[in-house]
Order: structure tokens, then C-alpha cells, then sequence
């Protein structure tokens, strides 16, 4: 191993148990690496965003040759003008750190709340809302190719569940008589699926701690002979 | 009996703590493994790709960070040795800053490694992350070379020959999303897949998996749940492709401490129930 791959793992394994140490106890070892973390991560995610959109997406577009240092292949294209647009749009959104002259920045925050909200109704609309009616309307009982019992039980519990599960939440009658039945049925299907997201949050905790365990062995194994 | 179930009622929760730890790093030593058998949602996604003509084009998005590499990695390699195997031709691309590590981490172990013989830009490519979220897919929806005009190595991808007759999500064979998140799957879904009519499948956390099930299997055509998903779709690779044992094993391997440490939990959730119900507490609580 060199230097550089035993500095990583020295430094991950050092933060690693630092974050661990938490479940002892509260300590300055564990907010000094949760302070590093978010500090590293938002100065990441800035630096990454500027050039590898920013760059090439905006910069690169509207006058490529001064991207040319950075992505030479870009620089003979032809420059588009109307990348001026957004560039306006993002100066306006910066102006919000100008106090006299912030609500200039609301003109792009319209822009992009518009434009999101309206491109999100539609796919949220056709995904999430039609064809999930579509995905709940199905034979109760599954005999294409053949006839398959585990299918057949599938299909019963995907729409009785979904239907008791809206009876729950229906609140202009009373919960009472077969409806009340009906309505303690849909409980009972919301307890099992939060039971099993439950579950399935355990596996994914444990995952992850057999990551850093496997980490922490290498670091033992391998950490504590110098590069040489 | 009692006073055993009081102190349990009243064990420092830092014992379970170290029960679970012991759970995992005393399987982890042994290399304690259980046999994976593959369920159809799983499956689904190896048919899908087994039964892919050469040269399909496949988008393979790595939305996932280094904190969930332990459950997205395996699936990520699994499916990208799968779909070279096939020899399908593999767009890779993230919508996450955090997942530009995760491409040059499969870069070096999957593609040098194993298919040192594909070439970059014309059997594969690595795109690398736009910021834009669901924005992205949109963008690369109508117009997928001008959402992703450069490669991961400053290309014009106008260039590259495997950007030839690209021009649109719809131009794509299938879409794989392997993530963790916001953005992920379902904005694949709601952006890529279903306007394209594109399918879609998916590799994600144990966390995200029970929000993907209702997509399933019109909108999604299968789903990695977690570490057992991953562990899954590595039985099935290892199966028809016996080359890949040696490498394609991460997943299955760390079943094993999985399995000891929901046996873990289960005892400890049991042993608490019994301790309330023994303690009483739960008769003053309900008058």
C-alpha cells in the first residue's frame, strides 16, 4: 500500500470510531467529525456542482473557449447565445446576498418554483396517482399463464389491503358496524407494511455496520504497517 | 424469573449496543454464510438483461453516496459485470455528487479488472453527475447529449461512438438506478421510465425498498431490496456465470452477519416484551 491509500484509511478509520464512540456517550471527539462531515459535504457538493454543470453545461455552452483549459473538446463548438438566459436567472438568484437589492431574486425563484411545481403535478399526477389505480386494478384470481395460488393471494391482499387502507382514512362516516370492521382490517395492513419497513430499516442499519466492521478489520490487517 | 425480567426491563441500552457488534464482527471473522435463493422481483431484472440483444443500450445510474456502499456496491458491480457479460452497451451516470467516487470505484474494479478488452466511449461510458436533480432527467429526457454534453474525462460526447443514435431517453433499452435517495428510482420512474416507456428497474437501501413495492411490476420492472436483494442477484450471476464467484460474493458474504444480527434483535425485542408484560407496567398504562 502507499502513503496516499494508507493516510485515506487511517483518516476514515480514526473518523469512523470517532462517530461510534457516540454510542458510549456524547463527547467532543464525535462533534468534532459531525462538524467535518457537513462542512466536507456541503463544500463537496459545491465544488462538484460548479464543474461538472456549471462548467460544461453553462460556461461551456456559451462561450466554449473560456472552458477551454478545463474540457478542451468543448472549445470548437459553436457558442449558444441563449444560455445568456439562465446565466441572468442565476445572477438574479445570487442577488438575494444584495439586501437592497434582493427581491430581484424572486423574478428566478418564480421561474424555477413554476417550473418545478408544474412539471412535478404532471409526472406526480400520471405516476404516483393514475397509474397507481391502474397498478391496484387486477384480477383477483391469477390464471394467466396457468393458474398460480401465490399470485391469486398477491392480488387478494393488494386490493382488499388497498381498500381497507382507504376505508381508515375515511372520515365522513362513522367507524362503525362492517365499515368499523372494514376500517380495523386497513389498521391492521398499515401496522404490517410499517412493520416491514421497519424491517427492512434494521437490515439496512446492519448493512451498513458491516461495512465500517469490514473497514475497521482491514485498518487492523493492513493500517498498522508503514508504506514503505 | 422476576427480578431477572426487572433487569432486563432496566438493561443499559449500550448492552445491546456491544450484543449487535459482537452479532456482525464475530460472523464477519468466521465468514459465516447462508444460502441466497433469488425471488422472481429479483430474478426479473437478471431475465431482463440475460435476454438483451448486443449492443442494447442500458443507463445505469449510480444515485448513492459512501455511506450506503456497503448495501448499493454489490448490486452496482453485479449488474455492470452482468450487462458486459451480455455485452450490452452501458451508460453510466449519476445524479448524486457523492456517486462520481462510486463510478471510478466500479471503473477500477469491475470495468479494468474484468473487461479490460471493452473500451470507454464506445462499449461503455462514464458520464458522471449533472446537479439538477429530477431536472436532469427531463433535460436528458428530450435531449440526452445536450443534458450530458461532456464525459467523465472532458469528452465531447458527440464524439464518442457510443453516443451514436442517442438522442433521447426513448433511444435507451432499459434504465437501472442504483441509489439510496432523493434522487433516485422514483424520479427514474416518474421522469425517465414512464413518459419513455422505457423500463426501469432498480437496485436500493432496505430503507427506500418498501416505498418502490407499489411500482411494482408495471412501473418497475424489479427491485434490489437492500443487502438481500443485492445478495440475490449475485446468487443468480454466480449461478449462470460461474467465472464471476471469486468477485461477485460481497453481498452474500455480509448475509451472514445480517441473519446473526436480526437473531440478535429478535431475541432482544422478545426478551423486551416479556420484561414490560412481566413488569405490570403495561395494566397501569391502560387504566
Amino acid at each position: 500500500m502507499t502513503l496516499g491509500p494508507w493516510l485515506e484509511m487511517w483518516v476514515g478509520a480514526l473518523l469512523t470510531l470517532m462517530i461510534l464512540s457516540f454510542l458510549y456517550r456524547d463527547n467532543p471527539f464525535y462533534r468534532f467529525a459531525e462538524s467535518l462531515f457537513v462542512g466536507v459535504s456541503a463544500a463537496y457538493w459545491m465544488v462538484e456542482a460548479f464543474w461538472t454543470t456549471l462548467v460544461p453545461n453553462l460556461f461551456g455552452k456559451l462561450y466554449p473557449p473560456m472552458v477551454s483549459f478545463a474540457l478542451p473538446a468543448l472549445a470548437k463548438n459553436p457558442p449558444q447565445i441563449s444560455r445568456i438566459i439562465p446565466l441572468l436567472f442565476g445572477v438574479l438568484l445570487l442577488l438575494r446576498l444584495v439586501p437592497h437589492l434582493a427581491h430581484w431574486s424572486r423574478m428566478a425563484m418564480a421561474l424555477a418554483i413554476g417550473f418545478a411545481a408544474g412539471t412535478n403535478l404532471v409526472r406526480y399526477l400520471e405516476s404516483d396517482f393514475t397509474s397507481q389505480i391502474g397498478q391496484s386494478i387486477r384480477p383477483l384470481v391469477v390464471t394467466q399463464p396457468a393458474f398460480s395460488l401465490g399470485g391469486t393471494i398477491s392480488a387478494l391482499v393488494v386490493v382488499f389491503g388497498t381498500l381497507s387502507g382507504l376505508v381508515y382514512f375515511f372520515f365522513s362516516k362513522e367507524h362503525k358496524g362492517a365499515f368499523g370492521k372494514v376500517s380495523k382490517f386497513g389498521i391492521y395492513v398499515l401496522m404490517i407494511s410499517f412493520g416491514a419497513a421497519f424491517g427492512y430499516t434494521v437490515m439496512a442499519r446492519i448493512s451498513l455496520l458491516t461495512g465500517r466492521m469490514e473497514f475497521l478489520g482491514r485498518w487492523i490487517s493492513q493500517g498498522f504497517t508503514f508504506p514503505g | 424469573m422476576s427480578a431477572f425480567m426487572d433487569r432486563v426491563g432496566r438493561m443499559d441500552r449500550r448492552w445491546i449496543y456491544l450484543a449487535i457488534a459482537l452479532a456482525v464482527i464475530i460472523p464477519l471473522i468466521a465468514r459465516l454464510s447462508f444460502p441466497v435463493i433469488t425471488t422472481p422481483i429479483v430474478q426479473n431484472i437478471f431475465d431482463k438483461i440475460d435476454g438483451m440483444p448486443e449492443g442494447s443500450r442500458m443507463i445505469l445510474s449510480a444515485d448513492f453516496g459512501p455511506s450506503t456502499v456497503p448495501e448499493n456496491m454489490p448490486m452496482l458491480q453485479a449488474v455492470l459485470r452482468h450487462a458486459l457479460q451480455k455485452k450490452l452497451k452501458v451508460y453510466l451516470l449519476t445524479l448524486w455528487a457523492t456517486g462520481i467516487p462510486q463510478l471510478d470505484a466500479v471503473e477500477q474494479n469491475v470495468l479494468a479488472k474484468d473487461f479490460p478488452d471493452r473500451l470507454a466511449g464506445q462499449d461503455w461510458v462514464n458520464l458522471g453527475y449533472k446537479a439538477g436533480n429530477q431536472g436532469v432527467i427531463n433535460a436528458a429526457f428530450s435531449d440526452f447529449p445536450g443534458a450530458f454534453p461532456v464525459d467523465s474525462k472532458g469528452r465531447d460526447v458527440r464524439t464518442l461512438p457510443i453516443m451514436e443514435g442517442v438522442k433521447r431517453i426513448a433511444d435507451f433499452n432499459l434504465i437501472i438506478c442504483i441509489g439510496s435517495g432523493f434522487p433516485g428510482t422514483k424520479e427514474w420512474i416518474q421522469f425517465g421510465g414512464d413518459p419513455s416507456h422505457v423500463p426501469v428497474a432498480c437496485g436500493v437501501t432496505a430503507v427506500e425498498a418498501p416505498l418502490l413495492y407499489p411500482y411494482y411490476p408495471r412501473q418497475l420492472l424489479g427491485l434490489m431490496g437492500g443487502l438481500q436483494g443485492a445478495a440475490e442477484y449475485e446468487a443468480v450471476l454466480v449461478k449462470h456465470y460461474p467465472e464471476y464467484e471469486a468477485r461477485s460474493q460481497e453481498a452474500i458474504q455480509r448475509m451472514g452477519p445480517q441473519t446473526v444480527a436480526h437473531l440478535v434483535i429478535i431475541a432482544f425485542i422478545v426478551l423486551g416484551n416479556l420484561a414490560f408484560f412481566a413488569g405490570g407496567e403495561w395494566r397501569g398504562k391502560r387504566a
